[in-house]
């Protein structure tokens, strides 16, 4: 039989969808193998990266190894502890405020002490050329909590100049610079709740 | 054969240009042309599978039965979107971190699914690879055009972060054109897409009738010296 009038048996159509669909499968299933640890090998060099902005200087454990996830504000929390001969020296931990356009994923460090090593925005959706100024590229606003805690300023303080607090706000963005603010504040009570299971030296990678 | 390689070459760059005179492709273009290097960015990787899927739907042309020959089309470039997706994120993972959001665009891409509909599945490879290339290459001109025009309307700057996706040896490409510009947030945003998009064929439209026009007087005035 000619190729022509076999196309058109819907026996033929059907072995035919059938047969591309197998293909295909096949062919990702093997991207998928040949890549998987690849691409998680790079997403973890990622997120020690991201993790490694908001923790200066130096430690001996395997950061992405040694994890607690405790319950949170919203959902639980898993922390990075990064530590010197056992003993944890800071954490760090995502925390997420509610912004003009949806969430803003920031990651923070903090240290034995409670004081903050560091914030950075990780993700988020707000306005270009107003709301982004959180990002470290477009201005170094969220370098301003590095070493802040919640004594300094006092509690009360923490909230953008506009509400009385001591952090300024963008010419036309207040929502955006509000919710980090809020988030990074609400992620320091959440630090001094769980000290104790987050300082712990029991337990994760030595 | 020349001439032939000639006019798919100039239907794909201008004639026939999947955005400008097909229309096709504007959600991804839109989506991505805040800056020029953004839509660099979008062209080169909607070239390669453009490029790949026409190879592919050519040479498989006399197997795939008309009837079903959408979802096979649908079937194959979803897979070779995943395929790059995947190697560029295991290999090239800085290259993935600036065009990740792309690559999964292009699925929804309908110039690609168009051309192996109304090229591929109708021409042989060579013509069908060509045909990709040039439509690629096309659609690349569009987004950078237009990206180009938005960014430097809405930012002062043109190639803003080349260097991310071509790599340290192009930063040179990076220019501010207006130092200590303020901003036009109009630009950047998606209604300022559709505003430059729709200055941007406008223009192309009265380019082509003026050069249309020209040619007629041209061939007008050659008929009078006869």
């Amino acid at each position: 039989m000619k190729l022509e009038e076999l196309r058109t048996k819907l026996g033929y159509q059907a072995s035919l969808l059938g047969s591309v669909a197998l293909l295909t499968s096949a062919a990702l299933a093997f991207a998928s193998l040949a890549t998987g640890p690849d691409i998680k090998a790079a997403e973890e060099a990622d997120l020690k990266q991201s993790l490694t902005q908001v923790l200066p200087g130096s430690y001996d454990n395997e950061l992405l190894k040694d994890t607690v996830t405790l319950p949170g504000g919203e959902g639980e929390v898993l922390a990075w502890r990064a530590r010197n001969k056992g003993k944890v020296e800071a954490v760090v931990y995502r925390i997420t405020g509610y912004g003009y356009s949806g969430a803003i994923v920031c990651v923070m460090g903090v240290s034995r002490e409670g004081k903050l090593l560091g914030v950075r925005v990780i993700k988020h959706a707000e306005t270009p050329g107003l709301g982004d100024k959180i990002e470290p590229a477009k201005s170094d606003w969220i370098l301003n909590f590095t070493g802040k805690w919640l004594g300094e300023p006092s509690i009360d303080k923490w909230a953008v100049k506009k509400d009385g607090g001591v952090f300024d706000q963008f010419a036309g963005a207040t929502i955006t610079p509000r919710a980090v603010v809020k988030a990074v504040k609400e992620g320091l009570q959440f630090f001094e709740a769980n000290k104790v299971q987050l300082l712990d030296e029991a337990g994760g990678e030595k | 054969m020349n001439e032939k390689y000639g006019r798919i070459t100039r239907e794909g760059l201008w004639n026939n240009n999947v955005v400008f005179a097909q229309m096709l492709a504007l959600c991804p273009l839109l989506a991505v042309t805040s800056t020029a290097t953004n839509g660099l960015g979008m062209g080169l990787a909607s070239t390669a599978v453009l490029l790949m899927s026409n190879i592919i739907v050519s040479s498989v042309r006399h197997l795939i039965s008309p009837e079903v020959r959408i979802p096979v089309y649908i079937v194959l470039i979803a897979t070779l979107v995943t395929l790059v997706d995947m190697s560029l994120n295991a290999w090239a993972h800085e290259l993935y971190k600036v065009l990740g959001l792309f690559i999964a665009l292009i699925v929804v891409n309908c110039a690609i699914l168009g051309r192996a509909e109304s090229f591929a599945s109708k021409n042989s490879v060579p013509d069908a690879a060509l045909d990709g290339l040039m439509m690629g290459m096309g659609f690349t001109l569009a987004l950078v055009a237009l990206g180009g025009v938005r960014e430097i309307l809405g930012s002062g700057t043109l190639f803003a972060n080349a260097h991310l996706l071509l790599g340290p040896a192009f930063a040179f490409l990076e220019t501010t054109i207006v130092p200590d510009y303020k901003g036009f947030l109009l630009m950047i945003l998606p209604p300022g897409g559709f505003m430059a998009l729709g200055f941007l064929l406008a223009a192309k439209r009265v380019y082509d009738r003026r050069r249309a026009e020209r040619a007629d007087a041209v061939a007008a005035a050659a008929a009078a010296a006869n």
